[in-house]
């Protein structure tokens, strides 16, 4: 073994020395008081990937994520946390002083949307773009786990490239905390995910588990596999646009709620919807000041259903002709449209409503709307939201591609979600209620609170024409018998004596009607059985 | 007198003079509904006919009885005589009043009444007949020694005949089909290409509308006023003249707005244009309500045009300034009664203007049909001095099987100052909502500084308008009053917002703010705007001037009275979206208009342009209708302005035409398709 002197071994001496002037350099700063560093810090923070990013991101039509933030709370109401973390990486000269920026890759924390509060995180695409590191999931985690405690709803704002790649497993176990935290708080407080920016791989659970995914038009996408990996395993072409642009997710997979113009629309809207909702499942849908009669008669109505029963009317007439204001907050609107979905107020009071569109292939149940209007009601039921059903339904969609791909399975979630809410529950059957969709339809076999039939309904097991083949099979008189089975059956009647609806109401009245029974409904108190978790079929 | 300036007018009870017991009104929409108030007034049944889709309207459900004629085309319902005459049979009904269009100058239709010993309401079929066909109108006219238009009183074979007699005549002519009326199947010719264009045009569309493709030509009179002058006669050979309609401004030959009485006519002129009127009634031994219509040229020398022999539409004006009810002196000439009145006793009373609101869009050829549901609907009632005579209500279809016309809107005055006021604040106060409508339009004429002068003719709109109607051009101080209603409204519409009943985890607002920095965007210009609020009092800064806007900002009502600046306006609130969106009619005219924070709109900037789509290649169908002919094939070579097809709505005929010279890269539309509004017809390379 060979001895040296120092001077004898340069490189070594040499490496030493710079290490240590580097160290100095940005972790000794004694020359600054800790006030000063405070400041350094914090204005670090303030400009998250610095300018040319930040110019970047403006070049691509996005905001940073501290804008967004400002846009979308109340002015001077945000309060941030853990602007001071860092990542703890020290692999591949992560550790380096210039790869550090305080508050890593998302900005987290607390404000008011007009004045009530809200967590939430956005997601930096110009620190790392974006990218999910152990201490970014920890910051969205601590904020989660106070907005569980305290009771108030989440917002998250993502726009990130996916895994840290560098943080490897670490990188991993915080998406999984942050699942975790999406499941745990799943029916406790409303989750929103806003898709400001990419979101792929496994980063896209955590929308998916939230109550509520959105979209910015052209500048977002939500994939598993990015168009190369799709092209290398199955030699599709494809772009990120088609493989998961927001038009793809919001009229073909149903994985967006909705879409916007882009991030200024996006996040005005996010504040509009936000008033829909209550806090936590602790409190009541919100009541905000009405100016719309809550006794206005809607004359429309009275003649919005076509004598024939086979024409089709559009049911956001009914829709919007009966809420406040006409104000109608469509949930999914381009998805599975034979079903309409959304939020609405009545009298000032959050409701959700759900209804059956004749406009579009005759307003049947399939697998896509089943889906659909599931969720939707288990959010409602899970909100305390109450929910306003409009009929008219000619039953489930038949054939082959409903029934391989489970239609019985899918329609049952239906089925199941308006028999086990406890919300108050109203229905109003405008027309056709046929077969095994009009008990799913928010029936009062299923709890319904308050069922009304319109004039123009008609409860029964299928049409005429088909209900007088089967009966009167083979027999001559088909037409006569079709006639006595609609002057016995297309009308309300057969449910009215029964009590299956509680009144046959003018349509022009509905609006009133409502009203008045969600004031009598709203300390309504049910309860299910006791049970560890009900079990949806999934 | 003014018994009939108002629906309120109507509630006098009419001199209970034995008529008919039960009236069946051959009719659909306003007239019908206009012909049974009066006879609930007189005590009078009526039977509604309808077609399947019109089960539920207005008129259906006014009416004592209702019978169902056919399906929704007109010649199947409407025009289905055979149907008709059995309703009647059903029904006992022993009158018929046709309204106007329809049959009601169908001398066939008046025959089989008469053999049914059916009472029809109108004329007898003989003037039917005689004012019914120009070319022999005219020549009775003539005879009568009433001033006639220059010009070719045969029919016309075809385009080389119709070239021949318009050079003798001398250019312009107007082709007109021999059986028309209101505006169908005519023509304006300047030069022979023209000729053969209009003739062709004219015989297709008379051949539609009337079924019955007679041409004739005349000298066409540049520039002149149409005059009408309504006239009343019974069957004793007794006939009134009732003052006349100015019915200049028009648009494709269609009325728009119409007065009575005409700001052009002295004593002398009315009464010398009255006696011609009456001389022709009696000529034709006519009774009944009728309307002779002249052209009047800027000397006031007036031509002939031609005799209405029925109701017209534009009646109630008539009505307004005379106080006499037509319909109800209709049905008892029709009974045979005597005239009440004496020339004496019919005067001017007032000034009344008559609005057509149409279901149309004005910025296209000054209103091309529009269809839709009415979502809202609203009409001015609670204002004094206005009439609004309608068959449609809140909820109604207009669509594309009838006349688009929503409304008659008649405001009612002292003078016509007075009455044009009316009609302003009419316009402002009428709430419709589902299909675009014809009110921007109607508004910007009533104040337009040539028509309150009286400066008019026929040919007002094209020459107001050269470049087509593009909606009400806002002063500076307009488009303040615009600007600072809208940013108030928004702020109202904030503040509501965070107003939560009972909810006690809502943050405590610290000292509600009172002041705020908004930018708002109208026609792509920016202006930051202060606003500061005092209850309901916004005053919002502009460019360093001042606007105070107060109001009770009810954010569910359509209506938006407002104070602004002192003045009473009422605006309406189209559409407010949470993006900060809002269209507001201003004026008669909606303007959209967003509203930011100053933070919102310093982001702006970095928003994303969305790039429209390219219109030059892509021909769309401007309004719901039919396609009657295609006359490209993919791989055809078009020149720019080149027909492409032609779309029938509403029984007119429009020619699409190519914007560009190009290759036709795809055909989406057949004849005898139905398109509706914005659908693709044709791709251009």
């Amino acid at each position: 073994m060979a001895t040296y002197t120092v001077g004898q071994i340069p490189y070594a001496g040499a490496l030493t020395r710079s290490k240590v002037l580097q160290n100095a350099r940005c972790y000794s700063v004694s020359h600054l008081s800790v006030q000063e560093r405070i400041e350094q810090k914090r204005k670090a923070a303030l400009t998250g990937g610095g300018q040319l990013r930040i110019a970047a991101q403006h070049k691509r039509g996005k905001l940073t994520a501290r804008e967004r933030l400002e846009l979308l709370l109340d002015p001077d109401s945000f309060v941030e946390y853990d602007m001071f973390v860092e990542h703890r990486c020290s692999d591949f000269g992560m550790e380096a002083d210039h790869n550090k920026y305080p508050g890593d890759s998302v900005v987290t924390g607390q404000g008011r949307i007009n004045g009530r509060l809200v967590y939430v995180f956005s997601q930096d695409f110009t620190v790392f773009g974006g990218s999910l590191s152990g201490a970014h999931a920890q910051k969205i985690c601590k904020i989660m786990d106070q907005a569980m405690m305290v009771g108030a709803p989440v917002i998250g704002l993502n726009d990130s490239g996916g895994a840290r790649i560098q943080e490897g497993v670490e990188s991993l176990a915080g998406y999984a905390d942050i699942f975790l935290r999406n499941v745990m708080a799943s029916g406790v407080v409303p989750q929103i995910s806003l898709i400001m920016g990419p979101c792929a791989g496994g980063a896209v659970y955590s929308p998916a588990l939230t109550d509520f995914t959105f979209m910015v038009k052209d500048t977002s996408y939500l994939f598993i596999t990015g168009p190369d990996v799709v092209k290398s395993v199955t030699n599709e072409d494809v772009t990120q646009e088609e493989l998961g642009g927001a038009k793809t997710h919001t009229t073909v997979s149903g994985v967006a709620h909705r879409a916007f113009e882009n991030d200024i629309d996006a996040l005005l809207n996010l504040r509009n919807f936000f008033n829909f909702l209550p806090l936590s499942n602790k409190d009541p849908a919100p009541v905000t000041e009405c100016h719309d009669p809550r006794d206005r008669l809607v004359p429309g109505l009275d003649t919005i259903v076509p004598f024939e029963s086979t024409k089709a009317y559009d049911m956001l007439d009914i829709v919007h002709g009966v809420l406040d204001e006409r104000e109608f907050f469509e949930i999914m609107p381009n998805y599975a449209k034979n079903i309409v979905v959304g939020f609405a107020r009545m009298n000032g009071r959050t409701v959700g409503i759900v209804g059956n569109q004749p406009k579009v292939a005759s307003g049947c149940l399939d697998i896509n709307s089943s889906v659909k209007g599931a969720r939707f009601v288990r959010f409602c039921d899970a909100f305390n939201i109450p929910i306003i059903t409009f009929v008219d339904v000619p039953g489930f969609l038949p054939g082959t591609a409903q029934e391989y791909g489970g239609i019985i399975r899918h329609g049952a979630k239906l089925l199941y979600a308006f028999a086990e809410a406890t919300v108050p529950k109203i229905t109003v059957i405008t027309r056709k209620a046929y077969g095994g969709a009009y008990d799913v339809m928010s029936s009062k076999h299923l709890r319904g609170d308050v069922n009304y039939a319109w004039p123009s309904a008609e409860v029964a097991v299928m049409g005429a024409k088909g209900a007088v083949q089967i009966i009167f099979r083979g027999k001559e008189n088909q037409a006569e018998a079709e006639a006595e089975y609609v002057e016995k059956f297309a009308n309300p009647f057969p449910a009215a004596v029964r009590g299956f609806v509680d009144d046959i109401i003018q349509p022009s009245t509905t609006r009133k009607r409502i009203c008045r029974d969600l004031e009598v409904l709203a300390s309504k108190k049910q309860t299910n059985p006791w049970k560890k978790h009900a079990n949806i079929p999934l | 007198m003014a018994a009939y300036r108002s629906a309120a007018g109507f509630q006098r009870v009419l001199h209970a003079v034995k008529t008919f017991d039960k009236i069946l009104i051959a009719n659909r929409g306003e007239i019908a509904c206009r012909v049974i108030k009066t006879c609930k007034k007189m005590g009078i049944k009526t039977v509604a006919v309808h077609s399947d889709v019109d089960s539920s309207a207005v008129h259906v459900k006014m009416a004592d009885e209702a019978v169902c004629v056919g399906p929704a085309p007109t010649n199947k319902s409407y025009l289905n005589m055979d149907a008709i005459m059995n309703a009647i049979k059903q029904t006992g009904a022993q009158a018929v009043h046709p309204g106007y269009g329809f049959l009601s100058e169908n001398k066939e239709f008046a025959k089989r009444l008469a053999a049914e010993g059916v009472s029809f309401i109108g004329p007898d079929t003989h003037a039917i007949q005689a004012m019914g066909d120009k070319i022999e109108s005219k020549l009775i006219a003539k005879a009568a020694k009433v001033n006639t238009i220059p010009g070719y009183d045969g029919v016309v074979k075809d385009a080389e005949e119709a070239v021949k007699i318009a050079g003798e005549i001398g250019y312009p002519v107007m082709i007109k089909a021999s059986a028309g009326g209101g505006g169908k199947g005519m023509r304006i010719a300047w030069n022979d290409e023209e000729t053969r264009e209009g003739f062709r045009f004219s015989s297709q569309e008379a051949a539609s509308s009337f079924g019955d493709d007679r041409l004739l030509i005349e000298k066409f009179i540049d520039n002149p006023r149409h005059i009408e002058i309504q006239v009343l006669a019974d069957k004793h050979g007794n006939a009134l003249w009732l003052n006349e309609r100015e019915c200049s401004i028009q648009r494709r030959n269609q009325k728009v707005v119409e007065e009575a009485p005409s700001t052009f006519l002295d004593p002398d002129t009315r009464r010398a244009m009255g006696e011609q009127a009456v001389s022709l009634a009696k000529a034709v031994k006519y009774s009944s309500a009728g309307t002779v219509e002249f052209l009047v040229d800027s000397k006031k020398n007036f031509y002939f045009l031609e005799m209405n022999t029925r109701l017209q539409v534009e009646h109630p004006i008539t009505e307004c300034i005379t106080g006499l009810d037509l319909v109800q002196q209709m049905i008892r000439i029709a009974m045979g009664y005597k005239l009440q009145h004496k020339q004496s006793d019919i005067p001017i009373n007032g000034w009344a203007i008559e609005s057509r609101v149409y279901a149309e869009d004005p910025y296209k050829s000054f209103g091309l049909p529009s269809i839709g549901r009415l979502s809202q609907y609203q009409e001015p009632l609670d204002l004094h001095n206005v009439r609004v005579d309608s068959g449609i209500e809140e909820g109604s279809d207009i669509s594309i099987y009838y006349d688009p016309m929503i409304s008659k809107l008649v405001t009612y005055g002292k003078t016509r100052e007075e009455a044009l006021k009316k009609m302003e604040e009419a316009l402002d106060n009428y709430v419709i909502r589902g299909v675009t409508h014809n009110i921007p339009l109607l508004r910007e004429i009533i104040v337009h500084p040539r028509f309150v002068s009286g400066d008019i003719s026929t040919k007002f709109l094209p020459e107001v308008y050269p470049d087509g109607f593009k909606g009400h051009m806002l002063t500076a101080g307009e488009r303040r009053e615009l600007l600072a209603t809208a940013a108030a409204l928004y702020v109202a519409a904030q503040l509501r917002s965070q107003k939560f009943l009972g909810d006690l985890r809502v943050s405590v607002v610290p000292a509600e703010s009172r002041q705020w920095e908004l930018c708002v965007e109208l026609d792509k210009g920016l202006h930051m705007l202060g606003v500061s609020r005092s209850g309901n009092n916004y005053t919002v800064e502009i460019d360093g001037e001042k606007v105070e806007v107060s109001g009770e900002w009810n954010l569910a009502s359509a209506l938006l009275p407002l104070t602004i600046n002192g003045k009473h306006r009422t605006l309406q609130c189209l559409l407010r979206t949470a993006a900060g969106e809002i269209t507001l009619q201003y004026l008669g005219t909606s303007f959209k208009l967003r509203v930011l924070s100053k933070l919102a709109a310093s982001l702006s900037k970095h928003m994303p342009e969305k790039v429209p789509e390219d219109t030059s290649s892509i021909l769309r169908s401007p309004m719901p209708g039919s396609v009657v002919a295609v006359s490209v094939k993919p791989g055809d070579n078009v020149a720019e302005g080149q027909e492409i097809c032609v779309i029938e709505a509403m029984k007119m005929q429009n020619s699409m035409t190519a914007a560009k010279a190009a290759k036709v890269k795809s055909v989406h539309c057949k004849a005898g398709d139905t398109v509706g509004e914005g659908d693709l017809l044709v791709e251009l390379e």
